[in-house]
């Protein structure tokens, strides 16, 4: 029965990682489909000429148009000397995709914005919360080193996580606890034995 | 070599934290699956399917692995990006865009003051509303102060509560799980996320620190959680480290845009055992990742890496000079800076220095912001600086670098002649002088706090400065000595001789190659920077040099050191064993200790056995044939006997403290009325590595490198001996280079 669960588990990750690598395809073609009036551009940068102050000048045009003739506008001076500006003037056409950039941003903000929310919650309620309800037993005790003491309790919990559990809300609560042990344990070895990653 | 009749148990052949694997026990069992799949091929169509599928599933697995490292790698960019600048400003047409996008579409923006347009509001805009004087000056002074401590700070909590293994670098880690090391969590998904989100927060604050080096350690974990979805690779730990060798090319690939480079970066710094196979499929990983960061396009015009060269000038011969004394200045640079960063961290590791990890980041974040913010170069984000430095200057560069005088009446075809520097150009000089101090000292203090951390954009930009330090200078002596007797024969007056940012190019290169010692695939990295192959003869020259000098001057690359200093059971595949010492000099018990334990092959109970797994740490045993013959049998695991005990307790009838163990085919013969026997066949590793104990320690290591060995059993005249270990080697190799051989961690 686990293995038929831990089977479907891995189908259903690997499906959703796929349609997570399409999706991050999908948007970028959009991006490029949908391409915003305003991504593109052709920037032309004229050095300073006779009377004229060096200028610089934006338009947004497409590729084949991206020369000076073109995004100049209004020239200033005329006739003969519009081929000698012109061939002063430095023009390159960039392309930018906006949408990406905004989605991007929010999408860092917010799982930047929901990990520090959980971290005020780990650090600051979780703890207020436990001494309010003090008395409500947990499921693993045991704090000190979980080393070679007891090799044989260690078997039984390797042997106990092949299982399957009933109540999917102590399952839930079963992997936050061992989630932070292995947290404490690796905050130990980092942090207070210096014995990985010094 | 395995009993494969009976169900395996869960948990047995899976190995502890910090053990090394058994690649020998991998690889076989890799093949029985692999023979078996393709013997039931033939049964049926669905079996053939299966069979097909498991052949494709690498390649599939390197098409995932390579999207979601170019996905996040283009995460990490935009947002890195877009979080520099937010020291400095907001943009008011939306918040998401960095000054560069903000004033993109603006009209406003002058010939001579390129950067400035009102769509972007500093911060002394937004408080004070003025940008002039020196109380703005001052307000944004304090605001960047500010910004910067509180991305440091949100880096080192989040590091601190979440994800303790996210901080450093990651390559010396991985170099070493590469090589058969466990080390559980490392590259879990909960480091992924908490790496990622802190290395942007990190690069933003403003910190000596690049990206590079983390992300191959995001490549890596990306890696391994796709390696979950698959069988094949889950159970097997040496085919996943197949995959991961692959991932971390392809993490390099989206560092620096150079697929080729980040294949050779795998083979040559991170990988241990690299098939022929694994080469193929890395390219295709570091492919696949650098097409979907180039469709992210972060940094416009299709272009991956921010300092990507554009021009293909060419060089004189008499130029390498300069080029091999840049060499030496990286090799030089390369040494120093190990040695004392080493050193550092080593205070770090053994004093109270260690027992204050946030304090110590916000200080080292204060102090390069305070100094850093008043130059320019040091206040602008490293990559953008080390653009600025590769840039060749043209006749509509702004920058103050580009501040030439042009005495000149026509160009000819576009391109520039050399020119008298103008004040920008002095001044400038100055200022690159002292990033180049700040930036040499920093750096030291940096690498290894406790927020992810990389090495290779700081490097580069101290060889970058001092490049084009070197280039402007002797681009001024070629422009007022153009009759000297060196420069007369190729560099007229009127000619472009001399290319600052070649100098640069070239400086950055031999100063990365100093520190980690990189030589192919640091030519191959920066040739597909350029896009050309004009410069190979430069880069090599400098990479050469920069490499002889720091050999000479300290044996080992900054991730060897770094290693090391962890104590790390890494065995160096690069270096020989010279020394002239036996297996029976290494080999334990010694003479002095007592004898060695083993089990014997049917005389033993449960309790015998129990006892002596209680008593001992010893991540194995021999299994005799009995006690006075001392004849070899096999080898069994610790950690395979606990958890056969335990179940047979559990589940086998009868099974008692008194109960006989056996490694036989069949059951000894017993009496009548005792309780029934416990086979452990399965779990008996049926042939160990054997070596007399006149084997020559030459050839003893070169077996442990070449078949990845943890332990090797030690007989003489074929009666067991001793056991040799590996950590037993590597204390042996660190005794003989008069190391301290305590130093060896882990079991």
């Amino acid at each position: 029965m686990a293995t038929l669960w831990g089977g479907f588990l891995r189908l259903g990750s690997l499906l959703s990682l796929s349609c997570l690598a399409l999706s991050v395809l999908l948007l970028v073609q959009l991006s490029d489909a949908a391409k915003n009036f305003e991504d593109v551009r052709c920037k032309c940068i004229c050095p300073p000429y006779k009377d004229n102050s060096g200028h610089i000048y934006n338009k947004n045009i497409s590729q084949k148009d991206c020369d000076c003739l073109h995004v100049v506008d209004p020239m200033p001076v005329r006739g003969p000397d519009v081929e000698a500006y012109c061939l002063r003037c430095e023009c390159k056409y960039e392309e930018r995709s906006s949408v990406t950039i905004k989605v991007t941003i929010i999408i860092y903000l917010s799982i930047l914005g929901l990990l520090l929310l959980y971290m005020v919650y780990l650090t600051l309620v979780e703890p207020i919360l436990k001494r309010r309800l003090f008395g409500h037993s947990q499921l693993i005790q045991s704090d000190d080193d979980v080393g070679d003491h007891q090799p044989f309790a260690n078997a039984h919990d390797v042997l106990a996580r092949s299982r399957g559990r009933a109540n999917v809300l102590n399952k839930v609560e079963y992997a936050q606890q061992r989630w932070k042990l292995q947290v404490q344990e690796q905050r130990k070895s980092v942090f207070d034995r210096h014995v990985v990653l010094s | 070599m395995m009993d494969f009749l009976e169900e395996p148990i869960p948990g047995v052949g899976t190995y502890d934290d910090f053990n090394t694997i058994d690649w020998v026990r991998e690889k076989s069992r890799d093949r029985d699956r692999h023979r078996e799949i393709t013997n039931k091929s033939k049964e049926s169509t669905w079996a053939l399917i299966h069979s097909v599928s498991d052949a494709f599933s690498g390649w599939l697995l390197m098409l995932l692995i390579g999207l979601l490292s170019g996905s996040l790698a283009g995460l990490i960019d935009i947002s890195a990006h877009w979080m520099t600048d937010l020291k400095e400003g907001i943009c008011t047409e939306g918040f998401w865009f960095n000054h560069e996008h903000c004033c993109w579409n603006s009209d406003h923006v002058t010939f001579e003051d390129r950067d400035k347009c009102p769509e972007w509001n500093s911060w002394s805009q937004l408080i004070i509303s003025t940008d002039e004087g020196a109380f703005a000056y001052i307000v944004n002074y304090f605001m960047y102060v500010l910004w910067a401590l509180l991305f440091a700070f949100l880096a080192v909590s989040l590091v601190k509560v979440f994800a303790p293994y996210a901080c450093g670098s990651g390559i010396p880690e991985i170099k070493t799980i590469l090589s058969g090391f466990i080390i559980r969590g490392y590259l879990g998904k909960w480091t992924l996320i908490i790496k990622t989100i802190t290395l942007v927060l990190a690069v933003s604050s403003g910190l000596s620190l690049g990206k590079e080096g983390p992300l191959v350690h995001v490549a890596c974990c990306c890696g391994n959680i796709l390696c979950h979805c698959f069988n094949k690779y889950r159970k097997n730990e040496a085919k996943r480290r197949e995959v991961l060798s692959a991932a971390a090319a392809a993490g390099v690939s989206v560092a620096f845009g150079a697929p080729i480079g980040g294949v050779l970066f795998s083979l040559e710094e991170v990988s241990y055992y690299f098939p022929l196979k694994t080469l193929w499929r890395s390219f295709f990983a570091a492919l696949v990742a650098a097409f979907t960061l180039r469709s992210i396009n972060p940094f416009g015009n299709s272009r991956l890496v921010l300092f990507y060269v554009e021009f293909h000038t060419p060089w004189h011969l008499w130029e390498l000079v300069p080029f091999i004394l840049l060499g030496i200045f990286g090799g030089l640079w390369g040494a120093l800076f190990i040695r004392t960063n080493i050193a550092w961290c080593r205070k770090r590791k053994t004093t109270q220095l260690g027992k204050y990890p946030v304090v110590e980041v916000l200080v080292v974040t204060a102090i390069t912001a305070i100094l850093a913010f008043p130059n320019e170069y040091t206040r602008m984000s490293t990559s953008e600086l080390i653009s600025e430095l590769f840039n060749d200057c043209g006749l509509l560069d702004s920058s103050k670098l580009c501040d030439y005088e042009n005495r000149f009446n026509t160009s000819k075809g576009g391109e520039l002649p050399d020119r008298p520097a103008g004040v920008g150009v002095y001044s400038a000089m100055w200022q690159l002088a002292l990033t180049l101090i700040l930036k040499i000292v920093i750096t030291i203090f940096t690498f290894g706090m406790k927020i992810p951390s990389g090495l290779f954009i700081p490097s580069m930009a101290v060889g970058a400065i001092a490049g084009r330090l070197l280039g402007v200078g002797m681009e001024q002596l070629a422009y007022y000595h153009h009759d000297w007797a060196i420069f007369n024969s190729w560099c007229s007056q009127g000619a472009d001789c001399i290319t600052p940012g070649l100098y640069a190019m070239v400086g950055a290169a031999a100063c990365l190659g100093g520190v980690t010692r990189m030589t192919v695939s640091l030519v191959v990295i920066m040739f597909e920077l350029t896009g050309g192959l004009e410069y190979i003869v430069p880069l090599m020259a400098a990479a050469m040099t920069s490499k002889w000098v720091a050999d000479a001057l300290g044996r080992e690359g900054i991730y060897d050191a770094h290693i090391r200093l962890n104590g790390y059971p890494f065995l160096e595949a690069k270096e020989e064993f010279a020394h002239k010492t036996l297996a029976m000099d290494v080999m334990k018990p010694r003479r002095n200790d007592p004898l060695l334990t083993v089990l014997t092959q049917d005389s033993m109970t449960v309790e015998d056995v129990e006892t002596i797994i209680s008593e001992t740490t010893y991540s194995g045993f021999p299994v005799v044939v009995s006690r006075e013959s001392q004849r070899l049998v096999g080898f069994v695991l610790r950690r395979d006997l606990i958890i056969s005990i335990e179940n047979a307790r559990k589940k086998q009838d009868g099974v008692v403290s008194t109960s006989i163990i056996y490694f036989t085919e069949h059951s000894p013969p017993m009496p009548p009325y005792t309780p029934p026997t416990l086979k452990l066949r399965n779990i008996l590793d049926l042939s160990p590595f054997t070596v007399t104990d006149l084997t020559p320690m030459e050839i003893v290591v070169d077996i442990f490198r070449k078949l990845g060995l943890r332990q090797c059993l030690v007989t003489h005249n074929g009666r067991l001996l001793g056991i040799i270990t590996k950590k037993d080697v590597l204390k042996h190799i660190a005794q003989m280079a008069n190391q301290d051989p305590d130093s060896i961690l882990f079991n």
